[in-house]
């Protein structure tokens, strides 16, 4: 069995590697992306955020003037811990909690959290200030660095599931799943060796994207490159194995085009790419739990950002281990040799 | 003689149409066994479903006296009719690819030889011509040493020089001791290289046997050729024609010298007569009204 599949996994890594034009464009994207955002947004998120210390979800405005304030945009929060270090990297510009004593938390390095603390403070009309003020230190995150796990999970959620979804379409429309299927290779042998192929092949991309990356940009690393390997090793498995259930009956390449957009399109807008999912809707925010790639990069940038252990990212690792367990397991049961 | 393949009743149905309507036929060990018929017959429909490749609506397939299961994946060489391979590998990239699918492996120089694939090896297989690329085809057909081989429609395609050359490799592969199951359209090819045949027409299985047996039983002796334009009108009403096709009158006789000496008054241009041995093409014609290349 293993003889097979290694056979199936060097075919597809041969026809990979060959292809120099869809190579290229794997390695090239996620580069370009990064570099291309480093630059034009200068490194730094270009909205004012403040954190609001309470338990509801909801914002009410009438607690405090500051809430009303225009161009601000305010995220309820009831995790302490989190939201102080995200004002000492700089994510959030301010931590403010109102009630019986109010106080904002604001880190003295930060440019944008000046200027709402000021905004905060002439908010405030009692004399003198009813609210206390504590400092918070660290270091900002640039863009770059909050971004980069996102362009490269969205990397490796196209070239997971493109790579996979298309590819066996084109090996059913054009008959070579058929000529494998009159050999003893079996259903499982060949997904194994195409989950495999692609894992291999992605991961080493994305390494190599990140090295030169991180080298370049400095980007922040706080945690184990061991742990960020793991991450992106079970993330790259799950996203292929969703990528094969798209691709386990289609027969026609634009329909598996449709599909796979349908699916990565609100999975790269949900997941947190481009922006965090912080302030939006429960609704929305366990709706991208079911996504594989929300779970990469929250895991990514736990480690990446925050220096998050194994046993930190565990629960992320155990879900993308549960939804790959999930989508191989309907993949090998609906799968298709041939097309009809 | 040790039955290799046995093919019960098989019916392959889909909406609106039986492709396969109760075809059965053995192949014993050792031969070639041809499955002839006009494109749309049934006959790769029939191999496929014997392939395991598609299911039959009914019927069963038994491979030495068992149904056909893992023992006849990895016993069985496969040439399909249209397949596509791996994209970006070389002739013998493909080879190897294939030849590690199964337990039993056929000996890789000998494997190239045979098929004359020595100055292709490193050619990216995308770039052959349709013969070197029906030899590579046949040359995975046989990376496990089969002892029973499919060919579909093998030389379809291809020119008349690449077809005798083909021709030439599967008798080797014969030669060998493999049982062969060739599906073909080629009434030429087929009494070329088949011991046994069935033809077949819509579905079914119309008549079985030796291609010479057949012939002998169908027909007691010459064919005589000759276009319509020749002939008067009064030899024109007279039906004693075994067929006209194409403008050509052919007439079967067991004495030709009786029979052109019937027909010399009735003939304007003695030019154009023929006389051949009836062939397959002749017994397809017979049995179904219609030509074979239709």
């Amino acid at each position: 069995m293993l003889a097979r599949i290694f056979a199936i996994f060097q075919g597809r890594n041969r026809e990979f590697l060959r292809d120099k034009a869809s190579f290229a464009w794997n390695m090239l994207l996620p580069v370009v992306l990064i570099f291309g955002l480093s630059f034009a947004l200068g490194g730094d998120r270009n909205a004012y955020t403040v954190g609001v210390l309470q338990d509801s979800d909801v914002i009410v405005e009438e607690q405090h003037p500051f809430l009303g304030t225009r161009y601000i945009r305010f995220v309820p929060t009831s995790d302490k811990d989190n939201a102080l270090r995200k004002v000492s990297r700089h994510q959030l510009d301010l931590l403010v909690e109102f009630g019986d004593a109010p106080r904002y938390w604001v880190n003295p390095d930060s440019a944008k959290g000046y200027f709402v603390e000021l905004a905060l403070l002439q908010s405030d009309t009692t004399e003198p200030a009813a609210i206390d003020k504590e400092q918070i230190s660290g270091e900002a995150i640039r863009y770059a660095d909050w971004v980069l796990p996102g362009i490269l999970g969205m990397n490796m959620m196209f070239s997971c599931m493109f790579g996979v979804g298309y590819v066996v379409v084109r090996y059913r429309k054009n008959g070579f799943l058929k000529r494998l299927r009159a050999t003893p290779l079996t259903a499982f042998e060949f997904i194994s060796a195409q989950v495999a192929s692609r894992m291999v092949l992605i991961t080493c991309i994305t390494v190599f994207v990140f090295a030169a990356t991180h080298m370049i940009l400095d980007t922040r690393m706080e945690g184990s490159y061991f742990t960020l390997f793991l991450v992106a090793v079970v993330g790259a498995i799950s996203m292929v194995s969703l990528g094969l259930i798209i691709s386990a009956r289609v027969t026609s390449e634009e329909l598996a085009g449709g599909l796979l957009n349908m699916v990565n399109w609100p999975m790269m807008l949900l997941s947190g790419v481009w922006f965090s999912l912080e302030g939006a809707g429960p609704f929305v925010q366990n709706l991208a739990n079911i996504f594989p790639l929300t779970h990469v990069l929250n895991a990514a940038r736990s480690v990446m950002l925050d220096g998050a252990t194994l046993g930190d990212v565990a629960p992320s690792l155990l879900a993308l281990t549960a939804l790959s367990a999930v989508f191989i397991g309907i993949g090998a049961r609906v799968f298709r040799w041939g097309q009809y | 003689m040790t039955t290799v393949l046995e093919a019960r009743d098989l019916i392959k149905e889909y909406p609106g149409v039986t492709a396969v309507d109760g075809v059965s036929f053995s192949v014993p060990e050792g031969i070639c066994f041809g499955l002839l018929g006009p494109n749309g017959a049934g006959k790769t429909t029939t191999v496929e479903i014997i392939e395991g490749v598609i299911s039959a609506t009914s019927g069963e397939v038994y491979y030495y006296g068992e149904p056909a299961g893992a023992r006849f994946r990895q016993e069985a060489g496969i040439q399909f009719q249209n397949t596509a391979l791996q994209d970006f590998l070389t002739v013998r990239e493909t080879i190897e690819m294939f030849r590690a699918l199964y337990n039993q492996k056929a000996d890789l120089d000998e494997l190239i030889e045979q098929c004359s694939l020595e100055d292709l090896l490193d050619r990216d297989n995308r770039k052959l011509s349709g013969g070197q690329r029906q030899r590579l085809l046949l040359a995975v057909a046989l990376v496990n040493r089969p002892r029973l081989i499919f060919l579909d429609e093998p030389t379809t395609g291809l020119d008349p020089q690449a077809r005798r050359n083909f021709w030439d490799l599967v008798q080797s592969i014969r030669a060998q001791g493999a049982s062969i199951v060739l599906t073909t359209h080629y009434m030429d090819e087929a009494q070329v290289l088949c011991d046994d045949i069935a033809i077949m027409d819509a579905g079914k299985i119309i008549t079985q046997g030796s291609p010479d047996e057949l012939l002998r039983q169908r027909y007691k002796g010459l064919i005589i050729e000759l276009p319509i334009s020749d002939l008067t009108d009064e030899l024109r009403q007279i039906e004693h024609t075994l067929y006209e096709n194409l403008g050509i009158v052919e007439i079967v006789t067991s004495d030709v010298s009786s029979s052109l000496q019937q027909l010399s008054p009735h003939v304007t241009n003695l030019n154009h007569i023929k006389i051949r041995q009836p062939n397959l093409e002749d017994l397809f014609l017979d049995l179904t009204g219609h030509t074979l290349r239709t």
